[in-house]
């Protein structure tokens, strides 16, 4: 009886924790929408509910009652389960994330290898879609996405450890607990920006949307999919976003602390920090959309590997350096 | 308890029964998709034994690196066809006799493997280091890997970029004619080498790279 109340306690959690992170990806695509229009001067959208806000939802409904269509000719099981794929990765990560230090799902001693993880399986998803379609252009953005997401896969590893020199631990609360006097994002700024860029290639985040590049590819991998299949693929994507948004506010910006421990600071609940810093880089995010332009492959690839990739393994050995020498270094 | 050993079950059963398919799968694609399964299960294998770091290393090695870029070549190749030419062709394929030599001393190996196989019991007489039990696995594994066993950690690194440098001269090649750019060359152009300005005489033109 007593294990039966505690599987509903877990269940119940984990739909505490779920919904709103579906929610908010909805609202995540509104404001997308708005910051891009909003850099080029228009309205975006604004005409469903207050401000617009209820657009995705309209979206969402949309894309229900649409038919789903799978191709003729291509492979059946693979087609259905990659978007399926797409969205539960995106979803299961936030398990780890801990919005205060008691309000974590699953606090485990591996967080940050697990979202490291997660992550990195995340590209199964398009390569399954881009394969099963059976379609050259679905498969071209596929074959794009895997070498570009593998390769900024690695300097995101390369950067984690960074970050994981100066605490001493692989347990996402503890991480945020070493920044309590200091965000990382001070002493390893050149992290934090290389993150953020990796961040927006992993993601395929314009300028670094190649896997979709509707001038040469119609729409990459996603060429095939309708109706809720497509829809789908979109919530991962912005789910994956999110995400990212909250890897990055927890290796450097400090997670769920608050910038000073002062009157009007300290009495904002924790987890509504993590949230406004999500915000802050999603917002971030959506104006780099709206002002670069899209790299070319090979520059894509010339950056991770030839400049990235060598600065942050140069910074490791820089920040190693010099735990050790000002004996910082944590755990002793 | 009993709970952990149904979990323990299905996992294995997962990773036997997708071990299988992966050899039995006509498509080349699918039995990746199933090595991929079976790597899975087997890391969640380690995290059910309190072995998570390796756990996510495997996840993060295998499936997230090493498995997409298997995908990738088994996609590209069109292996499938090339395998039913080998078994379907008319004359002996010189490929099968080295590869039942590879899978003999593979399989001799595995016997030799299993033959020395300790169960718990006396696996944990047969640890030469201490083990302490307060520190997560993560920082136990490092304080071992990097003082006591440091020479064959730093080989094995040496090994891995072995590897890498074969596989560097092999694929490596340079073409004549491709145009790269270089960032270098457009940064330091000046005026002087960008333009020209010359005097054209009537119906002769200009020569252009000369």
């Amino acid at each position: 009886m007593a294990e039966l109340f505690i599987f509903f306690e877990q269940i119940y959690k984990i739909l505490f924790l779920l919904i709103p992170v579906l929610v908010s990806v909805a609202m995540i695509v509104w404001l997308d929408r708005r910051v891009w229009a909003f850099v080029q001067k228009r309205r975006g959208p604004n005409v469903v509910g207050p401000f617009g806000l209820f657009q995705t939802l309209a979206d969402a409904l949309k894309y229900i009652f649409k038919e789903i269509i799978i191709p003729a000719s291509s492979n059946k099981v693979i087609f259905v389960l990659a978007p399926i794929v797409t969205m539960t990765l995106a979803l299961i990560a936030w398990a780890v994330i801990p919005f205060s230090e008691t309000f974590v799902l699953a606090d485990i001693n591996v967080g940050i290898l697990y979202l490291f993880a997660v992550s990195s399986l995340g590209v199964y998803g398009i390569i399954m879609g881009g394969w099963a379609s059976n379609s050259k252009y679905p498969f071209l953005g596929a074959i794009r996405s895997a070498a570009q997401m593998v390769s900024y896969e690695v300097s995101i590893g390369v950067i984690i450890i960074n970050v994981l020199l100066c605490v001493g631990s692989l347990n996402l609360s503890d991480i945020v607990l070493a920044q309590k006097d200091l965000w990382f994002v001070i002493p390893l700024f050149p992290m934090f920006i290389i993150f953020f860029i990796s961040a927006l290639a992993e993601t395929n985040r314009p300028p670094f949307d190649l896997p979709e590049a509707e001038a040469e590819l119609v729409a990459g991998y996603q060429t095939e999919y309708s109706g809720m299949m497509y829809a789908m693929f979109w919530l991962g994507e912005y789910a994956n976003i999110l995400l990212m948004c909250a890897m990055g506010s927890i290796l450097f910006l400090g997670g769920w602390l608050s910038p000073i421990d002062l009157f009007p600071f300290n009495v904002i609940p924790a987890p509504m920090w993590l949230i406004l810093k999500i915000l802050f880089l999603f917002i971030l995010f959506a104006l780099i959309k709206a002002i670069v332009p899209r790299y070319r492959y090979d520059q894509l690839m010339k950056l991770g590997w030839k400049i990235f990739l060598p600065f942050s393994l140069i910074y490791v050995v820089l920040t190693a350096s010099f735990l050790m020498y000002f004996d910082l270094l944590p755990g002793n | 308890m009993i709970a952990h050993a149904i979990v323990f079950y299905i996992f294995s059963l997962i990773a036997i029964v997708s071990a299988i398919m992966v050899t039995v799968s006509k498509n080349t694609v699918n039995s990746v998709f199933f090595l991929i399964l079976d790597f899975i299960s087997i890391s969640c294998l380690f995290i059910m034994i309190g072995a998570e770091f390796l756990g996510m290393i495997m996840l993060i090695v295998y499936v997230g690196a090493v498995a997409v870029l298997f995908l990738f070549v088994v996609m590209m190749l069109n292996v499938a066809q090339q395998k039913n030419e080998w078994f379907n062709s008319s004359g002996r394929s010189s490929h099968i006799p080295v590869g039942l030599l590879v899978s003999i001393i593979i399989f001799f190996e595995l016997i030799i493997v299993i033959g020395g196989w300790k169960y718990k019991p006396d696996l944990l007489d047969s640890i030469a280091i201490e083990i302490n039990t307060d520190l997560t696995n993560t920082q136990s594994l490092g304080s071992v890997i990097y003082t006591d066993y440091i020479h064959l950690f730093q080989l094995s690194g040496m090994v891995l970029l072995v590897a890498m440098i074969g596989a560097i001269v092999l694929t490596f090649r340079q073409r004549s004619g491709v145009k790269r750019q270089s960032y270098f060359k457009q940064i330091s152009r000046d005026r002087k080498d960008g333009i020209e300005l010359v005097d054209v005489e009537n119906n002769k033109g200009v020569k252009i790279d000369a």
